[in-house]
């Protein structure tokens, strides 16, 4: 095995790993539309094929204790975080057992405790702001976790979108947004939607990094996706990731894609993400025949046997619909301290609250002499939490909060590290 | 012990609940080296430090959405809107990611949102509203609009303890106007339960917020000519406490409805219908209704009194009822 040269490395058991999270993913597609023939599927079924890499090689980046929402073609993270067929189906099928009990369906359901898994919406967008609060809320108990959801293309034109962003590119919010570009937004194509080429370019109107990366290409979307985990991780902030890809379904079931032109399924059939990294396992010796086989067989093993404990499940009682509205009496979340508490009550955590304006907003964006000289001086001193911590804790105007470029560039001088024009800083 | 107004009975809950909880955090825009619009917050950043007291961009969706998942993490944030009028450009987060979201999926918002609603004070279209019934109507959301210093102070803190999102509307009006000594001990007072304000024997006033100052000015105005009136502050409107009401209805067999919102599709419709149901028998005359006009909030002040409920339209609604 002779594999390219990875700025994050993948173990042989890690590279087939995700090959196993793609099929998976595929074949439970596959699956769903055969319950939906057979009438066992309530409501509309969303497919994920084509964009099985996308879901799984960024949810992949992440570690255990980190923070997915996943969207509806994103059953792919959900299996990466330990999620099983069966949670899928159930909800799909509308069973008592389905882990939101029948009360919602796709991959509305989630789990603060075990997972991390915050449940979306319909409503696209509002993901975005919900996943920097988790960030905000990890790093406020000194954890270092990182948020991430994803995001269509055409869910980046929601309003929500842009707080959000917006939002956590102030507060400096470990959080990744990973938008799926799959060329379409139900029935409206994307240059009809923004005029962008690469959505990784919004990251720009918020000052983050934002990198494009081919979203049928596991390992590429992996490398990238972990690069920006880890710069969420050490405190840089947040980052917009373009996983370009292809919906190679309608937009649900009921949809037959009429508006699509053949030529363009075609184009993405050949590069399809399952089948090119077939070739590339094979290519580089990870896999042989044998490997493949066993590989296919234990998923349509275990497809089967989800299948029958889904189908197993009776659908709820009708009481349960006058169920849990209010949380009386139910399970708390507790905050999992990871610093000492002590660093956020007075006195320790008293500040002088005034703000410090290094950049007094002149035209030619240039701080005044007087500023400038401060700015310098003050040398952007840290929280006492962030001197413990390495991170900054979300207080405003901390360091590098410029825009950076795509790459990550050298260190920013001093000078140019003070927070953008006209934006006021939290502290001297 | 000297008197606080409602501002500093808010100001007073969040420090002692910040106090006691290092998981309570503030969110929201200007709160934090200006203290907030009314400078309910004034103080709390020196005091607790900037990753307590988050000042934010101009985006109540943000905010919103920031606090539901900081709730997540087992935070307990309170945000607040600068106008309780600018909830509307967050209401998608409110309906359907806060509300629905322990119903749906067991995720627990343990989140207060709270605000200035109300008028009387000039506000206009936009700084001025009383939007409680767009939640009420949500099941999942507990909201509560006192119209005291010790129930300000007191539901905010049961609030901030409870397991659910409770949105706190904060009349504006009231904020420096009413004064009352509170104690020295940490209190709370209990979501989901009304005050009898004044008891009385003749008829029943169920009200809340502004207009429970002018439903006890009316009752005095009435006790005058011998009308007893009973005058309930509902206090929390979701859950509605709809035992206590009935309970004052039988005794006075008649039920008039005072509220600042705006009168198709408020509060007074829903309790007329509970009562209908569940007390018709107990009765003696109509549920009568005083409210706001279907209008939005007017600006220039003669156009801002004729919207608003008065102390003579509650005066002459319960003489009428009276007469039954
Ligand atoms: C705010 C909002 N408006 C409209 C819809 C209805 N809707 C559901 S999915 C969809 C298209 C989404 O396109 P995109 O964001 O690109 O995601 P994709 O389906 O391609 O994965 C629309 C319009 C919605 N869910 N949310
Ligand atoms: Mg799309």
């Amino acid at each position: 095995m002779t594999l390219p040269e990875m700025k994050y490395p993948l173990s042989r058991d890690q590279l087939l790993q995700l090959y196993y999270y793609m099929k998976l993913t595929r074949e439970l597609d596959e699956q769903l539309v055969r319950l939906f023939r057979q009438n066992k599927v309530v409501g509309g079924l969303y497919s994920s094929i084509g964009q099985e890499a996308s879901a799984v090689g960024t949810a992949y980046a992440l570690e255990p204790k980190d923070w997915i929402a996943p969207m509806i073609r994103n059953v792919g993270g959900l299996l990466v975080k330990g999620y099983r067929p069966r949670d899928i189906l159930m909800q799909y099928m509308a069973r008592s057992g389905s882990p939101t009990g029948g009360k919602d369906g796709t991959s509305h359901f989630g789990d603060l405790k075990e997972r991390h898994v915050v449940s979306p919406i319909s409503m696209l967008g509002d993901l975005v702001p919900v996943m920097t609060g988790v960030a905000m809320g990890g790093r406020y108990l000194g954890q270092k976790v990182v948020t991430m959801t994803w995001i269509g293309d055409g869910g980046t034109s929601t309003g929500a979108f842009h707080e959000g962003m917006n939002l956590a590119a102030s507060q400096r919010a470990p959080f990744v947004c990973v938008v799926e570009n799959n060329q379409w937004a139900y029935s409206t194509p994307v240059a009809r939607q923004v005029r962008l080429r690469d959505l990784a370019d919004r990251a720009r109107a918020y000052g983050v990094p934002g990198y494009a990366v081919d979203g049928n290409d596991v390992v590429a979307v992996y490398q990238t996706t972990k690069t920006a985990v880890e710069q969420a991780r050490r405190g840089e902030g947040p980052v917009l990731v373009e996983s370009k890809t292809m919906r190679m379904r309608g937009h649900a079931q009921h949809d037959p894609a009429a508006y699509v032109p053949p030529a363009m399924f075609e184009y993405w059939k050949a590069r399809d993400p399952i089948a090119r990294y077939e070739a590339w396992l094979t290519e580089h010796a990870v896999w042989n025949k044998k490997v493949k086989a066993e590989l296919d067989s234990r998923i349509e093993r275990e497809l089967k046997e989800e299948t029958a404990v889904a189908e197993a499940s009776p659908l709820p009682q009708p009481e349960v619909a006058e169920q849990g509205v209010y949380c009386d009496g139910c399970h708390v979340i507790q905050a999992q301290w990871e610093r000492p508490v002590d660093e956020v009550q007075p006195p320790q955590a008293s500040v002088e609250a005034v703000w410090t304006v290094a950049d007094f907003g002149g035209s030619n964006g240039q701080p005044q002499a007087p500023a400038r000289a401060a700015a310098a001086a003050a040398g952007e001193p840290p929280s006492s939490a962030s001197r413990k911590f390495g991170t900054d804790h979300g207080k405003p105007g901390g360091s590098a909060t410029l825009a950076r470029s795509k790459a990550r560039a050298k260190p920013v001088p001093a000078a140019r590290r003070r927070a953008p024009s006209g934006r006021p800083k939290g502290r001297r | 012990m000297a008197e606080v107004t409602m501002v500093e009975a808010i100001r007073a809950a969040l420090d002692e609940e910040m106090q006691r909880d290092p998981t309570v955090v503030l969110i929201g825009e200007d709160i934090g080296v200006y203290g907030g619009a009314f400078k309910a917050t004034e103080g709390l950043l020196a005091k607790y430090g900037w990753e307590r007291v988050i000042d934010t961009p101009i985006s109540e969706t943000g905010i919103l959405g920031a606090a539901v998942g900081m709730s997540y993490q087992g935070l307990r944030p309170v945000a607040e809107m600068q106008f309780i009028d600018f909830i509307a450009c967050g209401f998608n987060q409110m309906v359907n990611f806060v509300a629905k979201s322990h119903y749906r999926w067991g995720g627990p918002v343990p989140i207060v949102v709270r605000g200035p609603c109300g008028g009387g004070v000039h506000g206009g279209p936009f700084h001025s509203q009383n939007p409680e019934m767009w939640f009420v109507h949500t099941p999942g959301l507990k909201v509560v609009y006192p119209s005291t210093p010790y129930d300000a102070k007191g539901l905010l803190k049961s609030a901030i303890r409870d397991n659910n999102p409770v949105l706190s509307l904060e009349h504006k009006f009231l904020y420096r106007r009413v004064k009352e000594e509170l104690p020295a001990e940490d209190f709370t007072v209990p979501l989901g339960k009304l005050a009898v304000r004044r008891p009385g024997r003749d008829l029943t006033i169920a009200t809340y917020g502004a207009t429970t100052l002018a439903s006890l000015d009316a009752a005095g105005e009435l006790a005058k000519e011998g009308i007893e009136v009973e005058v309930l502050d509902l206090r929390t409107l979701a859950p509605l406490d709809r035992q206590g009401i009935l309970e004052s209805v039988r005794k006075t067999s008649k039920l008039l409805v005072v509220h600042e919102d705006v009168r198709t599709g408020g509060l007074a419709g829903e309790i007329a219908a509970t009562v209908n149901e569940q007390a018709f028998e107990d009765l003696d005359g109509p549920v009568l209704r005083v409210t706001a006009i279907d209008t939005p909030v007017p600006f220039s002040p003669p156009l801002e009194e004729r919207f608003l409920p008065q102390v003579a339209g509650i005066v002459r609604a319960a003489r009428e009822l009276a007469r039954y």
